[in-house]
């Protein structure tokens, strides 16, 4: 079941197509990763899932139904231009947007209450937004995000500008978040965190979808046939146990301890390269190394952006 | 609550709350009353000092002639040398020396002051009204005319010209030009200063909301739309608030500080007319004996005026004032507000803003200079176009309501500008929506066009 579904999208700038044909489906319960390099049309897709702007061609669903004006209510979205009235004090303000989505007085009063001494911030609520850091004004602007606990969370580059321990508590929250139920779209250029934290993810390129799936489907297509060696031994030996099927892409040392990456030209099995070397070096560890969204994110990319050129 | 309600209570609130609302709201009263107050406190201390005057009439016909006044007296001296007096005059403690020769009754350029500082034209005036008037009794009588004062009072003439204006019905009303010329220009002239004031603070409100990056925050909660109005909505309702109490204030003040300083200019008319000494204060000798009839003339004929003012003020039709000062400045603010408005969402900051701000502040300022000539000929073509087109209307068409408009005009005006600032509205609209998402992009008018031109 998906909370969210948008099919056959296309949104038309003037000239520029900045989504063609674009359909996404996010299940319910899971952190998926919409991913895509600048100018891909991330922005505009998640502008459209906010009503921020409507497509000009295509259908929206959200938990089965087509997607209404109320349904703001049910998203929260951190944008990734994101920030706050910086005259206004933060109590204030976050009471402000929480009424905007629909939050009634008292319940955000009660809500924020709870944040606030859950982020122990309690002392910032008479402060003006500008007399905190950045970092804290991110803090507010996270609980400002939640606050009307959505079932559908949009984070756009969330931990940009959070330090490495604020950021630790967000993707907390946010893993949080998904085990209360919640749903999250999650936007990012930082790969590591999406094989951190998403388990679906989909990948626009020049306005397309050109990847989409199960985070450990997606990593197990582009899996390249690369194996990660740790042996003691003279590395000259297992050169010269390893025929021309395999290459060896790099070979270092540490301590002692030799790491060869070997890629497999032709279709062998893990246990027929290990008899190849049993008897060459001592191995400490074999393991095959599977790709990283970086990885994946970069070939993707590239190819597609070749077969347009040609 | 709306959430249309929500930002007009926000955008109303924070800034009313600001100091610098409190400073302006304070400063305003006190400057205008000043304004009114200071000329007149100026025209009081003036030449408070006492001035002594050597009058060294060789004519022999001007001794104890002109009247000391509050702080002019004159000390009449004989056989004095003019020569040696204009030098040692300073150190016998005279202010100055009045010189009077004796031609003067057929040279009356043979009056000389001889003093080291410039005289205050006051000064000049009476002692040249004295003189002038003693001269004239003089040549008078020396025609031997019977009962000569009677006469001269029968003669005694003073016209004021009471305007009376024909209206189409055929019933005639009495307008007064100079009041009409005063209220027009003031509203006129509130009109455009509350536009570029507060049209200007909806673009600053834009540009912050852009720069401070909470404005997709905000329209992922409400439309665009929404956003814009409430903003522009709620700082109209700021400046109401603010031209309210600058109104209350400044009446308080001139008030207060007229009652406590001047007791003598509050006083009503009747007041005045029982007691003529106090309006010549600085000429209290004025009315006493054979003047007292020339005052209370003077006084009359004031009077008179101010109960033309009066009436030419009862006159301007109230109602039709204060209806069409509010529209049109409800009707100017929107048009331009909006217009504002979408000049903030386009640009990244304010020193981006010259380009799209000039085709705005030439018609407010077409508008003004049309207003200035439209007192002078508020029938003119010239003025009736200007006070029809939207862009100019709310100026100059306030400035020919106290004049009298016909119905129709007003109604033609009233309807384009409602049709312009819904149009400007839609149109601001479009470019906000997509101007205020759009950042570090270098803004033309191609671009904005395009922008129009943007599906939802």
């Amino acid at each position: 079941m998906e909370i969210f579904r948008a099919e056959n999208v296309e949104k038309k700038f003037g000239d520029f197509v900045a989504l063609d044909n674009v359909s996404i489906s996010v299940p319910k319960g899971s952190v998926f990763g919409l991913l895509g390099p600048n100018g891909a049309g991330k922005t505009t897709l998640i502008r459209i899932i906010n009503q921020i702007t409507a497509p000009d061609k295509g259908a929206l669903f959200f938990d089965g139904r087509p997607l209404k004006a109320e349904d703001v209510a049910r998203i929260g979205y951190l944008p990734e231009e994101r920030g706050l009235y910086k005259k206004m004090k933060v109590g204030e303000q976050a009471l402000y947007l929480a009424r905007l989505r629909g939050v009634s007085k008292n319940d955000a009063l009660k809500r924020l209450k709870y944040w606030f001494e859950k982020f122990e911030i309690q002392t910032w609520w008479d402060k003006k937004v500008e007399e905190l850091s950045k970092g804290m004004q991110q803090k507010v602007q996270f609980i400002v995000t939640i606050l009307h606990e959505p079932p559908l969370l949009i984070f756009d580059e969330p931990f940009s500008g959070f330090d490495p321990i604020n950021a630790n508590i967000l993707k907390q929250e946010i893993l949080n978040m998904r085990e209360k139920g919640s749903t999250v779209i999650f936007s990012t250029h930082n790969m590591g965190s999406v094989e951190e934290l998403c388990n679906y993810i989909t990948l626009i390129n020049k306005s397309r979808v050109i990847l989409e799936g199960e985070i450990s489907q997606v990593r197990n297509t582009y899996k390249s046939d690369i194996y990660e060696l740790s042996f003691t031994g003279d590395p000259e030996k297992l050169k010269l146990a390893l025929n021309e099927k395999y290459t060896i892409k790099s070979l270092t040392e540490n301590q002692g301890i030799h790491t060869a990456i070997i890629k497999v030209t032709e279709q062998v099995t893990e246990n027929r390269l290990l008899s190849l070397i049993i008897n060459s070096v001592h191995i400490i560890s074999f393991q095959e190394v599977l790709p990283g969204m970086n990885d994946i994110f970069i070939k993707v990319v590239e190819e597609t952006n070749q077969s347009v050129t040609l | 609550m709306s959430k249309t309600s929500l930002i007009i209570k926000r955008e109303y609130l924070t800034r009313v709350r600001k100091k610098s609302f409190l400073v302006m709201t304070i400063l305003g009263p006190i400057l205008f009353a000043a304004m009114m107050i200071v000329p007149i406190w100026m025209a009081q201390i003036e030449d408070t000092e006492e001035k002594l005057i050597a009058v060294v009439d060789s004519s022999g016909m001007f001794r104890n002639v002109i009247p000391d006044s509050e702080n002019l007296r004159f000390e009449y001296l004989e056989n004095e040398d003019i020569e040696l007096l204009k030098n040692t005059f300073k150190a016998r403690g005279f202010y100055g020396v009045l010189y009077i020769s004796h031609i003067v009754t057929y040279a009356p350029n043979t009056v000389i002051f001889y003093s080291d500082k410039q005289p205050g034209i006051s000064v000049n005036m009476h002692i040249s009204n004295a003189l002038e008037k003693e001269i004239e009794d003089r040549k008078l009588a020396a025609y031997n005319i019977e009962n000569l004062d009677e006469i001269m009072a029968s003669v005694k003439t003073n016209i004021s010209i009471r305007n009376f204006k024909i209206t189409d019905d055929g019933s005639e009303k009495e307008s007064n030009a100079g009041v009409s010329m005063a209220v027009g220009y003031a509203s006129g002239f509130l009109i455009y200063l509350f536009i570029f004031l507060f049209g200007a603070q909806v673009m600053r409100g834009v540009i912050e909301e852009k720069t401070s990056r909470i404005v997709e925050v905000m329209v992922s909660s409400v439309k665009p739309f929404q956003l814009m109005m409430g903003k522009i909505v709620g700082i109209a309702l700021v400046g109401l608030t603010q031209f309210v109490l600058w109104i209350i204030l400044t009446f308080t003040i001139v008030t207060v500080v007229q009652a406590t300083l001047f007791p003598e200019l509050s006083q009503s008319p009747t007041q005045q007319a029982l007691n003529p000494t106090g309006l010549f204060e600085d000429g209290g000798q004025a009315a006493t004996g054979e003047n007292a009839a020339v005052a209370q003339e003077a006084i009359s004929e004031d009077m008179v005026q101010i109960q033309n003012v009066l009436e030419a003020v009862r006159d301007i039709n109230i109602g039709v004032m204060i209806g069409s000062f509010i529209f049109y400045f409800l009707g100017g603010y929107l048009l331009y507000g909006s217009l504002f408005a979408a000049i903030g969402g386009a640009v990244d900051n304010e020193t981006d803003t010259q380009q799209f701000m000039f085709p705005i502040t030439i018609p407010l300022i077409i508008g003004i200079f049309v207003m200035i000539n439209t007192i002078n000929s508020p029938e003119s073509p010239l003025s009736f176009w200007f006070s029809i087109i939207p862009l100019t209307s709310p100026i100059v068409m306030m400035v020919r309501i106290p004049f009298g408009v016909p119905y129709w005009e007003l109604a033609l005006s009233a309807a384009l500008l409602i049709l312009t600032f819904i149009f400007t509205t839609w149109l601001a609209g479009k470019i906000y929506r997509v101007g205020i998402l759009m950042y570090g992009k270098k803004v033309n008018y191609a671009e904005l066009w395009k922008w129009i031109r943007y599906k939802n």
